[in-house]
């Protein structure tokens, strides 16, 4: 393992930052993680909010056995350590948000223990080569509600609907050492969450948000002191709190201050973070086991079952794109980077096959080709993602089935899926309404040849002067007359001939 | 063990218990006479024994992930849950303002 | 109709009034009718409830009264009027715990035993006073005043004695005839020593057979509901009422409700009766002593074979439960914070924290301040291990003691409190003599056995004393068993002479 270079300029010399991250995931499931309200996002006020979210006196939790399934899920997700037997403390402290004073969450005994993922190497983003972080565990726990401030002079507002969804806190080992590295294992663990279905992944609606643990020492000098910003949402503000919290730490130790072990918040407005003064007061959490709720004990057919359920990974998934497919490491890269992309492109690998009567490793470079450089690039140019897509995997594998039997060109595919795009019609059916067919008949293509040749006979002559780079005048004026419809291998092989 | 005012001034504010003048004072005799009674428990040789997690022997029951199964611990009650609350508009609950 | 005067309804029990409504001798209204009458008649002197609720007990009357006539089914208490410790969520019936803080509060649901009491015919006469969040054996810390039991020493003086605590409510109404049976929730003897003051019969079943659903919460691994009563009988059909799987509560037992009631056998041949060696305290009350010894002999004659047992852990058992008590309600209480429901206390310009402060001292007691303020010291950073874990240990040893000695003998038969009822204001200086109180009951809570207390006779000022059966988990009927006996034989009739 190489050792990040990326260090801090400091005016006595070069500061380390050392990042630890946990991040909350809010995991996927219809109800509450210990009651039966819904958790779907945008509700009205304290609409879904049970008497138990809200505390009410002689109310109880009931855990909910989807989401202890999606956290043993992830765990295996990432290689870690299910505790069969784990248990629910309580955190104590009051809070506005926090309707029973106490959070029930995991500290002694948490569900999924040692884990670990890799972030790939990226050059661009200066990471030059992988890199394991580990992961110290993955408890569950309940998410508080939600306060708003503006709503009115002198009071703050209580939202409950948050209240009691389930979260998943992963924390990491204070592994990372650069934004760059944080913000791919943020990027990381989101896709791993998102091919899990364990967690949606929205960070603009909070279903991840980050508490991002930054210290910074001077190169092989023991752990700084370290300051917590929490609920950081986006991987973009996840970097730059690094950034502008290990310069700001380095400012104070240099100025000859001390680090105040403190939480902190970023303000994205101004890209900077500053101490929460509501938060400030000593934290005395008196963590003890939760009396209303039993000792968590799975047993072998529930994690058999848990294991079973889990869809190949995005690492997996990669390696068999490029082994098994043929595929470049950055297409393969491309199309496993979100669940959603790979879904796609498998049903458009399978249609294609079936389409074309071949083995999917014989269409895959054509697919993926045409996902990529086509499909999102038409998309884009629309302003759409690949879900709101209007052309289908199954409409796409019909394009690329008539681009492989050679009825159309390359370039006449491109002005199909444009039409395919508008219309939301079929590839065959535009291309027989439009006559866009490719001229493969050898008769009709030699007739235009000997037209174009006997038009630009002077390069007729320089080319047989010498002049070869010609040859692909005579192919795009051939072309240009035949509407770009004539087989460019035939077009190739007239001309080679009657050039002579 | 023993506590000092300090002491309970602290656990106080940790409890979010406003004591008045003096009043913290008055509770540490209180206070130490339970904490020296409590502390024999210290005599007790517990060596491998194990903390009590569930006074019977019971495991912890899963329920299925059904939105509002039971009306009584489902949502969709806004008025209910608001009915006796000090200060509610708007469909929330009222506090005073926070800073944070 | 009937030649039963309305003071000779009230003598009646829950068996008497259920078979006599079943048979036509009365109607449920007349019996909800002279209940309501006591009730409004010894308010002033007992204040034994905090609300009454004569309405409802009509209209539960009237609802059984009408079954009857239309021939159909009546259940287990069709007809009883009964009084529910204040403790017990009743929809849109106020629900205080007796406590300022909850004053006011009407919930909007109603707890799980209490609606099985109504399902079951029951009708309700009013919330029953109590020590305030049932943290006290002599209810004199509610905020609603004193209960008053109606019991007097004979020497001749009018000393006002305590009921017994917490469910005091509960056990001077049933004492004084103001309701024939009563609900009770014992934590650490709040159900046996209140009886046991009043000359009436209670039962603590094991932990996890009532729901705790819906009933404000003092320490969630000992809290239990229970049914108060004047006789064994009285108490298995309430029991068999109450108790019953809830899926809502995760400490609930998933059994089937046995019939305690068909159960009932005083012959105790074969049977082992344990005698705790360390029950056998220094300088112990010579009645109580004494009574003891009249416990032995009355099992003895049963048939039981008298065994002696070692309960080694027996004096660390009231330190445990006054660390591990205190600990949860210090955290169960977190959420009377002013917020949600019940009172706030707002001072002019309080913020958020300051208004939690001022609520909450405004709005306990001092018993209850100082039981929260123990039990945030135990949970505190440092403290924590060395008494909340250690009272769990030791607590787990008191169980092991038990387990111990049930594998010599079926039940064990104790007193159930060390003294007789004692005067309003004699314990109060010194919390620690008033926690004493519990020596005997605190095991058997801490244990999560069922435990029953049944008059044994009168000591020598008059006044009730008890004797406390202890049994092995689930098995309730071994407990009425031998509590029956007990009542067989020691023939207590003495009951209080009317002075409100
Ligand atoms: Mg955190
Ligand atoms: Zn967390």
């Amino acid at each position: 393992m190489t050792e990040s270079t990326y260090r801090i300029q400091g005016a006595t010399g070069e500061w380390e930052v050392v990042i630890g991250l946990e991040v909350h995931a809010q995991v996927t499931s219809n109800s509450k993680l210990f009651s039966g309200a819904a958790t779907e996002f945008g509700a009205e006020p304290n609409a879904q909010v049970s008497l138990v979210d809200a505390a009410m006196p002689g109310m109880l939790p009931v855990p909910n056995r989807e989401c202890i399934r999606q956290a043993v899920r992830t765990g295996m997700a990432i290689d870690a350590q299910i505790n069969k037997w784990s248990r629910f403390d309580r955190k104590n402290y009051f809070y506005a948000d926090l309707p029973q004073g106490y959070q029930i969450s995991q500290l002694y005994h948490p569900l999924v223990g040692e884990g670990s993922l890799t972030i790939d190497a990226d050059e661009k983003a200066g990471l030059p080569e992988a890199k394991v972080i580990g992961i110290e565990r993955i408890h569950v726990e309940q998410d508080a509600g939600k306060l708003m401030h503006d709503q009115h002079p002198t009071m703050s507002y209580v939202d409950l609907n948050r209240s009691g969804v389930a979260l998943m806190e992963i924390v990491s080992r204070p592994d990372m050492r650069s934004p760059a590295e944080a913000g791919a294992y943020v990027a990381k663990l989101r896709q791993i969450l998102r091919y899990v279905g364990s967690c949606d992944g929205n960070m603009d609606q909070g279903s991840m948000r980050c508490d991002v643990n930054v210290s910074v020492r001077k190169p092989g000098d023991e752990f700084g002191t370290r300051t917590e910003t929490k609920n950081v949402n986006s991987v973009r503000f996840v970097m730059a709190t690094i950034e502008h919290e290990a310069a700001r730490q380095v400012d104070v130790l240099e100025s000859g201050g001390k680090i105040v072990q403190e939480t902190r918040l970023f303000d994205p407005g101004t890209g900077t973070t500053r101490s929460m003064r509501s938060k400030e007061d000593a934290h005395d959490y008196r963590y003890f086991p939760d009396p209303d709720l039993l000792p968590l004990v799975l047993d072998d057919a529930f994690l058999e079952d848990c294991r079973n359920s889990l869809p190949e990974l995005p690492d997996a998934k990669r390696a068999r794109y490029e082994g098994d497919l043929g595929l470049s490491t950055y297409n393969a890269s491309v199309l496993t980077a979100d669940v959603e992309t790979a879904r796609w492109f498998e049903r458009l690998l399978g249609e294609t096959a079936t389409a074309q009567g071949k083995q999917p490793a014989d269409v895959a470079k054509q697919a993926a080709n045409w996902l990529i450089s086509e499909l999102f690039g038409a998309l884009n140019k629309l302003g759409k993602s690949l879900e709101e897509s209007p052309v289908s995997p199954a409409s796409g594998a019909e394009l690329l089935a008539l681009v492989g039997k050679g009825t159309i060109s390359g370039s006449i595919a491109k002005q199909v899926l444009e039409k395919m795009l508008e219309t939301g019609d079929g590839a065959n059916a535009i291309v027989e309404r439009e006559g866009l067919k490719q001229e493969s008949d050898t008769g009709a293509i030699e007739a235009k040849v000997e037209e174009i040749l006997a038009a630009n006979a002077d390069k007729v002559e320089q080319y047989r002067g010498g002049k070869q780079a010609l040859f692909g005048f005579f192919v795009g004026q051939t072309m240009k007359a035949m509407q770009g419809k004539g087989n460019p291998q035939v077009v190739n092989e007239i001309l080679k001939t009657k050039l002579g | 063990m023993s506590v000092d005012t300090a002491t309970v001034a602290k656990i106080a504010s940790l409890a979010r218990i406003k004591l008045g003048e003096g009043e913290a004072a008055a509770m540490v005799p209180e206070l130490n006479g339970i904490l020296a009674w409590v502390d024999q428990l210290g005599e007790v040789d517990v060596t491998g024994v194990e903390p009590m997690t569930a006074v019977i022997p019971n495991t912890l029951r899963l329920r299925d992930d059904v939105i509002d199964a039971d009306p009584l611990t489902g949502g969709g009650i806004r008025d209910k849950v608001l009915a006796n609350a000090p200060a509610a508009e708007h469909g929330f609950f009222g506090v005073p303002k926070v800073i944070e | 109709m009937t030649d039963l005067n309305s003071s000779g309804l009230t003598d009646l029990g829950v068996a008497a009034i259920r078979s006599g409504v079943a048979s036509g001798d009365f109607t449920a209204v007349e019996v909800a009718e002279a209940f309501n009458a006591n009730v409004a008649a010894a308010q002033d002197a007992l204040n034994a409830f905090i609300v009454a609720t004569p309405d409802r007990a009509i209209e539960a009357a009237q609802a059984v009264d009408a079954k009857r006539a239309k021939g159909e089914a009546l259940g287990k208490m069709a007809g009883v009027p009964i009084g529910m410790k204040d403790l017990f969520a009743t929809v849109g019936v106020q629900t205080t715990a007796a406590s300022h803080i909850l004053e006011g509060f009407t919930p909007q649901y109603e707890s799980t035993v209490s609606a099985k009491l109504w399902d079951a015919g029951a009708g309700m006469l009013g919330k029953l006073n109590l020590d305030q969040f049932a943290m006290g054996s002599s209810n004199e810390t509610s905020y609603f005043g004193n209960v008053v039991s109606p019991w007097r020493r004979n020497d001749g003086g009018n000393a006002p004695l305590a009921p017994g605590g917490s469910s005091g409510g509960s056990s001077a109404a049933i004492a004084a005839r103001l309701c024939p049976a009563a609900t009770g929730t014992d934590t650490g003897g709040s159900i046996r020593q209140p009886a046991a003051f009043t000359g009436i019969t209670g039962i603590k079943p094991t932990y996890g057979r009532c729901s705790r659903w819906g009933v404000v919460a003092f320490a969630s691994s000992l809290d239990q509901a229970g049914p108060m009563a004047r006789d064994v009988t009285d108490c298995a059909i309430m029991l068999e009422a109450m108790a019953g799987f809830d899926p809502k509560d995760s400490t609930s037992l998933n059994l089937p409700v046995p019939e305690w009631e068909k159960g009932l056998n005083a012959d105790l041949s074969g049977k082992g009766v344990g005698i705790p060696r360390e029950y056998r305290m220094d300088g112990m009350d010579a009645d109580v002593a004494k009574s003891w010894d009249d416990g032995i002999a009355w099992l003895k004659d049963a048939g039981a074979t008298i065994v002696d047992v070692s309960l080694p852990h027996t004096k660390y058992a009231l330190p445990a439960y006054y660390i591990i008590a205190p600990a949860e309600a210090s955290s169960n209480l977190a959420r009377y914070d002013g917020v949600r429901y019940g009172l706030r206390d707002l001072p002019d310009g309080s913020n958020l924290q300051d208004m939690y402060a001022a609520t909450r001292a405004a709005g306990f007691g001092a018993e209850v301040r100082r039981r929260i303020l123990i039990g945030t010291y135990v949970l505190s950073a440092g403290f924590y291990d060395a008494y909340y874990t250690q009272a769990q240990k030791v607590r787990t040893l008191i169980a092991r003691d038990f387990a111990q000695a049930f594998e010599q003998c079926d039940v064990i038969l104790a007193p159930t409190a060390p003294s007789a009822a004692f005067a309003l204001g004699e314990n109060t200086e010194d919390p620690l003599k008033m926690y004493l109180n519990d020596v005997f009951a605190v095991p058997a809570s801490l244990a999560g056995l069922p435990a029953m207390s049944v008059p044994a006779g009168l000591n020598r000022e008059g006044l009730p004393l008890g004797l406390q059966i202890i049994g092995k988990a689930f098995d309730e009927q071994g407990v009425l068993n031998a509590g029956l006996a007990i009542e067989q034989r020691a023939n207590f009739t003495a009951r209080p002479g009317k002075w409100w």
